[in-house]
Order: C-alpha cells, then sequence, then structure tokens
C-alpha cells in the first residue's frame, strides 16, 4: 500500500478548488460566504496567490465577475453558497449567456446525502442554472472535481464563450482525493468548437466584397470576444477595403469611434446613417454579431436588396433572425486574417465613391442632435462632457440599461475594445456599478466610471461599501431625472403618456448616500457647473456618487419606431407630438 | 387594420411546418435528457415524440430519438441549437438524409365480448399485431410499425373496445452498411 500522505496531489475538495483557480491564472475572485462554502473559505483565507473580493449580494458579486472579464478577456470567476446565493447568480449568469462572457461560477451544495431532502438552503442549482449556462456540473465525487473544474474553465472560454457553473456539496469539499494539473483530456469529447473557416465560403465572401457597389461592414462583440489580434484585422479590412463600418452596442470599441469610416452605432437608438446605410447597401459583411431584434427592426424589411455574409462561431446564430446568403462559422480573428488574405491577392479596393457621397448626405442630417440649455443640463451634454474631459485618460466605461446607456453609446466616443461594459442581451438594470468593481479590481490605476440612470443605480447601490472596503475609486456618474426615462418614454410614445410606476418618488440624497457609505458624493444642476464637478469627480480618488441632475423629460432619439424598418427612423427634430404620435400610432406592443 | 406595432417584429411565418425524426447522439450523464429537453420548451420547439436509451454502455452513450415539427429554419435552428450542447456528440436528421427506418412499439389493450372480440384478432392478425395478454373479456396486442401503422391499428381498435394504449415513441436507423 503506498502512502498517499506525502502526495502533493492529495487534497481536499476544497483545497483543489483554490489550486485549480491559481492553475487557471485567476488572481482575483469575487463572492459571498455562507454555510456550504465554508471549506473553501478557509482554503481562501490560508493563501494569498487569490484575492477575495468581499461583495454585499451575490448579483453583484456575478456582475464585478462580468466587468472584470470583459475588460480582460479573461475569465470573470464568482464564489457564492447554496441557495438563495446560487439563485441570486441566475442574474449575471443570464446576462453573461446572452452577452457571451466567460464567467465561472462556483457555488455550494449541500451534503450529497441531504440533496433531495429540501435541506437547509438547498436548491437544484444546476436544475435552475441549466438554462443559464453555456454549461453545468454538479459534482458528487472529489476525484472527479480537477477534472470538471478544468473542464469548466476550458468551456467558459473557448468556442463561443459563457457562463458555467460548478455545484460543489459540502461533503465533497471536505473529502480527500487527487488533484490533477488541467490536460487536454479533461474536456468532454462531444465538445470540439470550430475555429477556421470553410475556404470555398471565404472565397465567396471575398467575391462578394470586391463587387460590391453600396457594402458595409456590421461588427460585433464577437470580435471583441475574439481578441486583440481580430481587433488589429477589422481595422485592417476596413483600410484595405475602405468601407464604411457600423457596430452594435456589443462590439464598440472595436473600430475607433475617431476613425474616418465609423457610421456610428447601429440599430434601435443607431444613427441614422448607420442605419440608412445597413438598409441600403448591396453587400453586408457581419462580423460576430447575431441580428438582435433591436438591431434588425422589422426583419422582413431589413436591408431587402443585400447579399449577407455572416461570419459567427456559433452555428446556431446563422439563418436565426435573418436569412443569410454565405455563412462562415468558425473565430472570427481567423476568418477575418482570411478574407484579407484571399482579398489582397486577388481583389482591388472597390470604387464606392458615389456611395460615401450618400452616405455623408445622411450625416448630413444629424441624428444625433440635441438642443442645449443654459439652465437645465441635458442627458446628452452630461455624457460629451464626460467624453471630453476624460479624453486620452485610461478610462473604462460601464452602463446601467436605459435611456441613460443609449446616450453613453451614442456620445461616448469608443478608441479601444473592452472599454465598454454594458448589459445588452439581457439588459439588466443594476449591472454598471458591480461591473465597475470587477473592472477596478482588474485595472486599479485606471479611471473606471458607471454612467447610470437614478433609477438603475439603486438595484445594486448596496455594492458602493465593497467599492469603499477594497478601495475602488469608482465613478458612478448618474444621470438623475427622476424617472425610469426609457420606462416613460415608451410609455410617452405608446401608451397615451400615462406614466404608470415609471416617476421616481422618495429619491435617496445620493450626496448624503455616498458619504454614509463613506464614499464622496458630487451634485450639480447648472450646465456652467458641469465641467468643473467632472473634474472634480476624476481627481478624487475615492468612490464617487456623481448627482447630475438632467431634463427630466429628454427622450432618446433618433429611434426606429415599433414594427418600422431602417430606414423608417424618428429623427429628432421630427419627434414633435404630432410626429411622434403618428409614427408609433396604433402600437402598444413594442417591449 | 389597427395591427399592433412591436419593436419585436411580429412575423408571420407562412412557410409550412414539416415533420422530421433527429437522431441525437449523447454523453450519457445526469441531466442530459433535461437539457435536450429544456432547450425544446425553454426555445418553444415542439416534442411529438421522445425516446431515449443508452445504447452504447462502455463508452457512455446514449441515443435520444425526436420527433419534431417546425418550419426548415426552425428545424434547423433545432438541429444547431442541439449541436452546440457541451454533451452532444452528434445530431442527424433522419427525415433529411431519406434513407431511415422508424418503428414504434405500442401496447394496446381491448376489452369486448362476442363479434367485437372476434373482429379484433383478425384485425391483429392483419397488422401482425400479437397477444401478449389475455383473459375472457380482454386482450393485450403488441403492435410495432411507423407511427401511421400504429395511429390506424389504434383507431381500428376504437369501437371495438379499446382500453389503453402505451407507446414508445419513434426509434430511427439509417439504412445500408454505415453508421450514423
Amino acid at each position: 500500500m503506498s502512502d498517499k500522505s506525502h502526495d502533493p496531489n492529495q487534497m481536499t475538495g476544497a483545497a483543489m478548488i483554490v489550486r485549480a483557480l491559481i492553475d487557471h491564472g485567476v488572481t482575483d475572485i469575487f463572492g459571498y460566504p455562507g454555510g456550504a462554502v465554508l471549506p473553501i473559505y478557509d482554503e481562501i483565507f490560508q493563501q494569498s496567490e487569490v484575492q477575495h473580493i468581499l461583495v454585499r449580494h451575490e448579483q453583484g458579486a456575478g456582475h464585478a465577475a462580468e466587468g472584470y472579464a470583459r475588460s480582460t478577456g479573461k475569465p470573470g470567476v464568482a464564489l457564492v453558497t447554496s441557495g438563495p446565493g446560487a439563485t441570486n447568480m441566475v442574474t449575471p449568469l443570464t446576462d453573461a449567456l446572452m452577452d457571451s462572457i466567460p464567467l465561472v461560477c462556483i457555488s455550494g451544495q449541500v451534503p450529497t446525502h441531504l440533496i433531495g431532502n429540501d435541506a437547509f438552503q438547498e436548491c437544484d442549482t444546476v436544475g435552475i442554472t441549466r438554462p443559464c449556462t453555456k454549461h453545468n456540473w454538479l459534482v458528487r465525487d472529489v476525484n472527479d472535481l480537477a477534472k470538471v473544474l478544468h473542464e469548466a474553465f476550458y468551456v467558459a472560454t473557448s468556442g463561443r464563450p459563457g457562463p458555467v457553473l460548478v455545484d460543489v456539496p459540502k461533503d465533497v469539499q471536505f473529502a480527500t482525493g487527487t488533484y490533477h494539473p488541467p490536460r487536454k483530456s479533461d474536456v468532454h469529447r462531444s465538445y470540439a468548437p470550430r475555429v477556421k473557416g470553410d475556404a470555398t465560403q471565404i472565397r465567396k465572401a471575398v467575391s462578394l466584397l470586391a463587387n460590391a457597389k453600396r457594402p458595409v461592414i456590421y461588427s460585433g462583440g464577437g470580435v471583441i470576444n475574439s481578441g486583440p489580434e481580430a481587433t488589429r484585422l477589422l481595422r485592417e479590412l476596413v483600410e484595405v477595403t475602405g468601407f464604411p463600418i457600423t457596430s452594435t452596442l456589443m462590439g464598440l470599441g472595436a473600430y475607433p469611434a475617431s476613425g474616418k469610416n465609423w457610421l456610428g452605432m447601429l440599430g434601435m437608438h443607431g444613427t441614422y446613417e448607420a442605419n440608412m446605410t445597413m438598409h441600403d447597401c448591396d453587400v453586408m459583411l457581419c462580423v460576430g454579431a447575431r441580428f438582435d431584434d433591436r438591431i434588425t427592426g422589422r426583419v422582413d424589411a431589413f436591408s431587402p436588396s443585400s447579399k449577407k455574409i455572416h461570419i459567427d462561431i456559433d452555428p446556431s446564430s446563422i439563418n436565426k433572425n435573418i436569412r443569410v446568403d454565405v455563412p462562415i462559422i468558425g473565430d472570427c480573428g481567423n476568418i477575418l486574417g482570411d478574407i484579407l488574405q484571399v482579398f489582397k491577392a486577388e481583389a482591388k479596393k472597390p470604387d464606392i465613391k458615389s456611395w460615401w457621397q450618400q452616405i455623408a448626405q445622411w450625416r448630413a442630417r444629424n441624428s444625433l442632435y440635441y438642443k442645449k440649455s443654459n439652465d437645465v443640463i441635458l442627458p446628452q451634454h452630461a455624457i460629451q462632457s464626460l467624453f471630453e474631459l476624460t479624453r486620452g485618460k485610461d478610462t473604462y466605461i460601464t452602463t446601467e440599461v436605459g435611456q441613460h446607456q443609449m446616450w453613453a453609446a451614442q456620445f461616448y466616443g469608443f478608441e479601444e475594445p473592452h472599454r465598454w461594459m454594458t448589459s445588452g442581451g439581457l439588459g439588466t438594470m443594476g449591472y454598471g456599478l458591480p461591473a465597475a468593481i470587477g473592472v477596478q479590481v482588474a485595472h486599479p490605476d485606471s479611471l473606471v466610471i458607471d454612467i447610470a440612470g437614478d433609477a438603475s443605480v439603486q438595484m445594486t447601490m448596496q455594492e458602493m461599501s465593497t467599492a469603499v472596503q477594497y478601495e475602488l475609486p469608482i465613478k458612478i456618474f448618474i444621470l438623475n431625472n427622476q424617472y425610469m426615462g426609457m420606462v416613460r418614454q415608451w410609455q410617452q410614445l405608446l401608451h397615451g403618456n400615462r406614466l404608470s410606476h415609471s416617476y421616481s418618488e422618495a429619491l435617496p440624497d445620493f450626496v448624503k448616500l455616498a458619504e454614509a457609505y463613506g464614499g464622496v458624493g458630487i451634485q450639480v444642476h447648472k450646465p456652467g457647473d458641469l465641467d468643473g464637478a467632472i473634474q472634480e469627480m476624476i481627481s478624487v480618488k475615492r468612490p464617487v456618487l456623481f448627482d447630475c441632475r438632467v431634463a427630466a423629460l429628454e427622450n432618446c432619439f433618433p429611434m426606429i419606431p415599433s414594427g418600422k424598418a431602417h430606414n423608417e427612423m424618428l429623427l429628432p427634430e421630427q419627434a414633435n407630438d404630432e410626429a411622434t404620435a403618428k409614427a408609433f400610432a396604433g402600437g402598444k406592443a413594442l417591449v | 387594420m389597427n395591427q399592433p406595432a412591436s419593436a419585436y417584429f411580429i412575423e408571420d411565418r407562412h412557410d409550412p411546418n414539416e415533420t422530421h425524426t433527429l437522431a441525437v447522439l449523447v454523453q450519457n450523464e445526469p441531466g442530459v435528457l433535461a437539457r435536450v429537453i429544456g432547450l425544446f420548451s425553454g426555445r418553444g420547439y415542439n416534442i411529438e415524440s421522445l425516446t431515449v436509451s443508452e445504447t452504447e454502455a462502455q463508452k457512455h452513450l446514449s441515443r435520444i430519438t425526436i420527433v419534431t415539427t417546425g418550419t426548415p429554419m426552425v428545424i434547423a435552428q433545432i438541429k444547431n441549437q442541439l449541436d452546440r450542447m457541451i454533451p452532444v456528440y452528434q445530431v442527424v436528421d433522419m427525415t433529411q438524409t431519406r434513407r431511415s427506418i422508424e418503428r414504434e412499439l405500442a401496447m394496446v389493450k381491448v376489452r369486448g365480448q362476442g363479434e367485437h372480440r372476434v373482429e379484433a384478432l383478425r384485425l391483429a392478425d392483419a397488422f401482425r399485431a400479437r397477444v401478449i395478454d389475455a383473459t375472457t373479456e380482454s386482450f393485450v396486442f403488441e403492435i410495432t410499425g411507423n407511427t401511421d401503422k400504429i395511429n390506424q391499428y389504434i383507431d381500428l381498435m376504437r369501437p371495438l373496445g379499446l382500453v389503453e394504449v402505451s407507446r414508445t415513441g419513434v426509434a430511427a436507423i439509417g439504412r445500408g452498411p454505415e453508421g450514423m
């Protein structure tokens, strides 16, 4: 009989979890302790390689891990206890699934012999999180734990990234077994995402691109997920072809907002030129985006006369909403490289001068126009000022969800990927503050700003306490209009101006609230004071709640009205009462 | 017409629905069936019939046969969605290959006397259904065949005193020497 007590790979399940984190290069995790994870917390206590950030609510841990992941390209890790700890993770897991964010969640579970007995803090975690993870595991034997943990990291980060969850019963955390470092055989043989694009399809795509008269490139979050090489290749492709480029909300920053071929974001609150270009184009190259309903508007009128090329690593994204002519399945960095190679060898820059002239006419409509005021701060103006005053700084922006999010996307120019963290697919109010914490943990010396709304920010406000505890100088820039602005906008446009429960009555005093948490509160009312106040916010090296009082009834335009096509946008100067009433006539089902 | 407008444009898809039989080879691990069924319910796909059993015990492989309906675009989505699940090895559209055999087994209980009883036996003979249980006033028939044949048989039994039916759902396999 061999003596196993000296084998360094013999350890408890709890020790394996910490060891696996170290083996996967994890330096920071976000979590909240509880009965079913105490053995893991005991291991965390006895080491210093993995830093644990204690949040105030498990949802905060999830979003912080998402922010960490999005701003670094590395997986984010969250650690929660069984029962309510796990159910509180459902929102961040779903958020990460919708936006393809690599997230590894480790949850505690009641001991195996109690599973199914309605034990204290028991819930069917793998059952509950099955539809909101890319994959999940319940580990019943400590000797399976190392393999499952390694597979979890691989699944989260490979192919189309996404959240995974490993549920570990408490007795498995206590039990001793054999650990092994990551190895190839840890992964399901059935899981092999395709990376390389089909050569024939790539040739077809190049031939379409080379002969295009009215082309457009429509890029998405997939380019950012693919890594820095994909971003570089996308920029090179734009340079080589001279094509106009637009992007989804998730894809902002892959192509710089200051780039000359940039059209602005597309979709429901995208620019007029981006949407018109999409509508009238003859060849569309979609890279790492998924034809979401916020992008397409009315699907049967979506870009009716174009040939569509769709690059996506997930075959299920192909032909899901929009039928495409040339699907190419694989990693977009890889495929962009192949397309560029073939294009440079066989094609020359198409002459699309007249197309650019047409685009210039659309641009001249100035669809992001708003009227500044000397008396009251316009939210657009606030974002523009924030952008101007942080330009050139090492800045990361997160947002909550609503009007402020769309204004941030419209008016804050992103030059680089991984600088923009927003909840796109799920639209999670309360995402931005904890996400900013995650970003700041990953980038301690950078300027991290959560552009927030007064309603959203209250959903995860408790994480201010986390920011103060870890001295994370995040800036919460609240566009405070005292409404759930986007809800109110739709009630105005679609529900006869009956503002049902969208007014934020009894708002807290954000300055006092900041001070109560041990942070800094700043409030500004007048446009003339705005720049100075923003400067002050930037210079403070502590968490700040910035209460920016903005025009209460400003709405977000341009907008593709309900059930309309890209070429039927409502522009700000047209958005008087009569035109608005007409554009939204009969419609209440806007969601 | 005052059609409600929506950002989720509600498109009437006029493509006709098709019925497809999908064979899905999966790793036989806890929860795998729940994943597959959850996909169908979560995304609003139909399941007409579902059959599942371990087929290669040493390799821990199970085979799930699903009969589903949808437009060609939806059927393609179902296949892609299944295929991207981690424990799924392979998805084969048995209908698209047009070279597959489908079989279902049903046990059909009929209660009756006199002429009805004789008629039930005669029809069983014509459909090659076997009697696997009998009392003086009932039979249990076992019948295998494709879904249509079994439906037809059950319809015929109805006026003859049909009591209950238990069906396995469809199993399918490709013709010829090749595996899937």
